[in-house]
Order: C-alpha cells, then structure tokens, then sequence
C-alpha cells in the first residue's frame, strides 16, 4: 500500500491476569489463570458457574459516579487500557496534532449489560421505562466514540465488529489507516464485558463453555485431551500504533512493528469451524503475502486456541497445512489458557502478548495441559513459558459468523 | 409533603447528575449550573415520574429548568 511502517508504542490491558500491561505480560509469563467462581451475579441456577475475570474491579476507581452510570462496563474496560497506552506513549497530548490520531476500537457484542438492564425495566415500566442512555451505551460504535471524545483525537473513528476476531480487526484496519495516510497514530484494540446473566446463559445454551466447576483454574486447557469448552473472559487490551518516522522523530519507545495482516471468511457455518481449515489457511497464507515472508521465518504463533474440542483441531489441521516440517519448529501457544475467552477483547489482548513476545524474546506458556491429543501434535509451549529470540510472530484470530484474522508481528529493528 | 416532595426532588439530582447536595440550591439550572446535557434533563424528568408516579407532558417539561421549577411543579401535581 505504501512505504509507511506501522510500530507500537503505546500498550494498555485490563484482563483477568493483570490490571495494567505490565501484570499482564507478568502474568502470562509465570502462567497465571484468571478464572473464578463468578462474583457478579448468583450462578445457583446456571449450569456453568465460573468465568475468567478482572480481580477486584471497582469502577469508581477509574470514574466518578455519574461517568460510571453513564458508561456500561464494555466502555469503562475499554477507557481505562486506552489511557494506560497513551499514557505510555510519552506523547505530549498538547502537542501532538490530534487530528492525526485514529481510534479504532471495537467490541463483539457493546453495552450487553446494558441490554440486559434496560430491558427489564421496559418490561416493568413500558417505554417510559427506558433510559435515554440506553441506546448511547449499547451501541458496540461507543467504544471508539467514548475514547475520541475523551482526548480530542479527531482521526478516523470507529468499530468493526466481527464476533472474536474484533480485537484483530480493529488493529489491521488501524494499520491501514496509518499506511494509507489517513492518520500517523492510532488508539486499536478490543473490550468486552460479557460476564452478565444473559451473556453467561447464552453460552451456556450453546454448549460452548466448560462445565468444569469443581476446578474453574483449570477449565480452559487448549489442546489439552479433555478439554471441555471454553472459559468466558473480560477486560480490554489496546495497541498505541504509530507510523515509524513520527515516532523516531519524537524518539519514541518502541516495543514492537505490525508488518501485515490477512482476513478472509470460512463462508461454512455460524458457529462450528470449517474442519478443512479453507479460511483459516487463506487468512495465514495472505498475511505471510502482505508481509513478505516465507512460512519458515515465523518463531512463534500465538493461536485462537480456545480449549473447545473441535476448534483446537481445526486451527492445528490449519498449521499444519500452511507451514507441513516447520509447523513443529514453531513455538504455538493459546493466551487463552490464562485469560479465557474474551470475546471482543481477545485478538487486542493476545495481540499484545505476541507482540511483547517480539519485545522480551519470552513465549509465554499454554497451561493446564496435562493430557496429549494425538490430533494436537504441534509444540504449544505447555506449561512453562521458554526463552527464544522471536523475529516473527503471527497472531489468530476467528470469530461466530466464519471471521478469521491473522496479524503478523516483527521484532522491532531500524 | 411539601418538604418531602424538595428533598425527593434532590435526592434525585444528586444521585443523577453527580453533583453534592450543597450545589442542588433553589435556583441552580440543571444544564448551566448542574452540568445536565439534554440527555441527563430528558432521565431527570423521568426520573420524576417514577419517583412520584405521575406523568409530566412534553410541553410541561420545557419548562423545568432548574430545581426550583421542579420543586414547585411537583409541588403542584402531587
């Protein structure tokens, strides 16, 4: 598209495993589950009881009362690891041309609780009954829109949504936004705050969550032979993305370089992975494409991997397809393991984990793995992370609706 | 009542508008002195009507402007 270079230099995470990036990477690296007994409402009647959540979150930490009640939680998540990244980035908020400053945040889903709320009082009191907030703090847009307008940042602004694979989404589209000179900086990434009733019950219904409630740490166990469904996350992670030149100029801190990017579509089920692996092995192929390297120059891959039965298969099959020998070189691995699933938020969050892979040449680990599954053969990392220069790295992520995502991460060197 | 129907009406805006009580005076003006914007005005009147079950038409609304305004037109109707 054009010669402009797209690194990171601002980074934020509010997760399960840690509050701020820096507890989250420390986290991940010393294998830290974030799973719990649910705290935010009474699960007695709920088939699954636990959740992957943000320890201890008040939000009147971050917010005062009234911002609070006019934020829903996807918003506030969102909010707080955006100010973290752009507090890291050392700019000058005064002195930047915020013109020039993208936001491009998205959420899979919006202001759930919101809904959720809102709806039951229509039920109880009629139309009457509905808050004039309810439609600006349901809309999945808000996220972007909230941050804009909390800084001033007038570049291009908005969401795509697409299910698990948002985070991933929004930081491609991000990257082309500096790449086509649209903007020099950009606030990306993914929130979530689905761990509500109805969120919970939804997924349940599905019989896509683990049921394993005597032992919520080690529920989510991708790759693992009895992994039983995946783990519900929350929180937001955000990528500071900033075209090269403009932070060398400013010299910048820079932990990392986004070098290209492929999506495509399975175009095969709602919910269920192609088993083929059609989609997933185009989106990987195109990002190698996009950024000009071969299979054998990737270290380490950090996977969708959501620790359900058919899904692991899918994306391993995949793999194995796109990269055959080298494909066991490859240091894989799923955050997930950790965060659990976080919906919106999980391709910002392992984003960021496979990019501070680049930065610390750590690989963090794939926990709870206890039992191999001959149909999940590659090296996953298990259990114990491992020290190993990573000079590329690619990021998966796959969304309900057939989405696939592959971000392609690069050590950063002038 | 009437002293009831005032300190309702502040415990209202307090609670919605984030403000102290000390700020809630006779005259304050919900959108130049409470820092309402129009969405925060259109929840303060149904909030008004929950409270006391009544219902306040359009027209009416237009015309509360500040805390005083809500006092005496609840005052008035309840």
């Amino acid at each position: 598209m054009s010669d402009r270079r797209v690194v990171i230099t601002g980074i934020g995470a509010l997760t399960p495993v840690g509050k701020t990036a820096p507890d989250f990477w420390n986290g991940l690296i010393s294998g830290k589950s974030g799973a719990r007994p649910i705290e935010h409402f009474d699960t007695e009647d709920f088939p699954t009881k636990f959740a992957a959540q943000i320890e201890d979150y008040d939000e009147l930490d971050y917010f005062d009362r009234k911002e609070a009640r006019r934020l829903d939680k996807v918003c506030q998540y969102a909010l707080i690891a955006a100010e973290e990244a752009i507090q890291d980035t050392g700019l000058d908020l005064e002195e930047v041309d915020r013109d020039r400053v993208a936001v491009i945040v998205g959420t899979g889903i919006g202001g759930m609780i919101t809904f959720y709320d809102q709806s039951i009082s229509f039920h109880e009191h009629g139309p009457r009954g509905v808050s004039p907030f309810f439609i600006p703090m349901l809309i999945p847009d808000m996220v972007a829109g909230q941050i804009s307008i909390k800084y001033g940042f007038k570049g291009p602004n908005f969401c795509a949504v697409s299910a698990c694979a948002t985070g991933s989404h929004n930081i491609g589209l991000a990257y082309d936004s500096i790449k086509s000179g649209q903007c020099d900086m950009a606030v990306s990434g993914g929130s979530e705050a689905p761990v509500s009733r109805i969120g919970v019950a939804g997924f349940t219904s599905m019989r896509a969550m683990s049921n394993r409630n005597d032992d919520p740490q080690t529920a989510s166990r991708p790759f693992d032979k009895n992994r039983d469904g995946f783990v519900l996350g929350e929180g937001s992670g955000i990528l500071f993305l900033e075209e090269y030149e403009h932070a060398k100029q400013r010299g910048a801190r820079i932990y990392g370089e986004l070098i290209g990017y492929g999506f495509s579509a399975d175009a095969h089920h709602i919910t269920a992975p192609d088993p083929d692996g059609k989609g997933v092995i185009l989106a990987i192929n195109r990002a190698l494409d996009a950024a000009g390297i071969e299979p054998e120059d990737i270290d380490h891959i950090n996977m969708h991997g959501t620790s359900t039965p058919l899904g692991d298969i899918a994306e391993t099959n995949s793999i194995k397809k796109v990269f055959g020998d080298h494909a066991y070189e490859i240091n894989h691995n799923s955050t997930k393991s950790m965060t659990g699933h976080s919906l919106g938020a999980a391709g910002a969050m392992e984003a960021l984990a496979t990019m501070l892979a680049t930065y610390h040449g750590i690989i963090p680990p794939t926990i709870n793995y206890e039992t191999p599954d001959p149909e999940c053969d590659l090296d996953y990392t298990v259990n114990e992370a491992v020290v190993r220069d990573v000079k590329y790295a690619l990021n998966n992520a796959f969304g309900f609706g057939g989405h696939n995502t592959t971000l392609v991460f690069k050590k950063f060197e002038e | 009542m009437s002293q009831d129907v005032e300190s309702k009406v502040k415990a209202i805006i307090v609670d919605k508008l984030g403000v102290d009580e000390e700020e809630v005076t006779h005259d304050a003006n919900f959108t130049n002195d409470l820092g309402a914007d129009s969405l925060d005005t259109v929840e303060l009147i149904m909030e008004f009507e929950k409270e006391f079950d009544i219902s306040i038409p359009d027209e009416d609304a237009e015309n509360i402007a500040t805390v005083g305004n809500a006092v005496e037109y609840l005052q008035d109707k309840v």
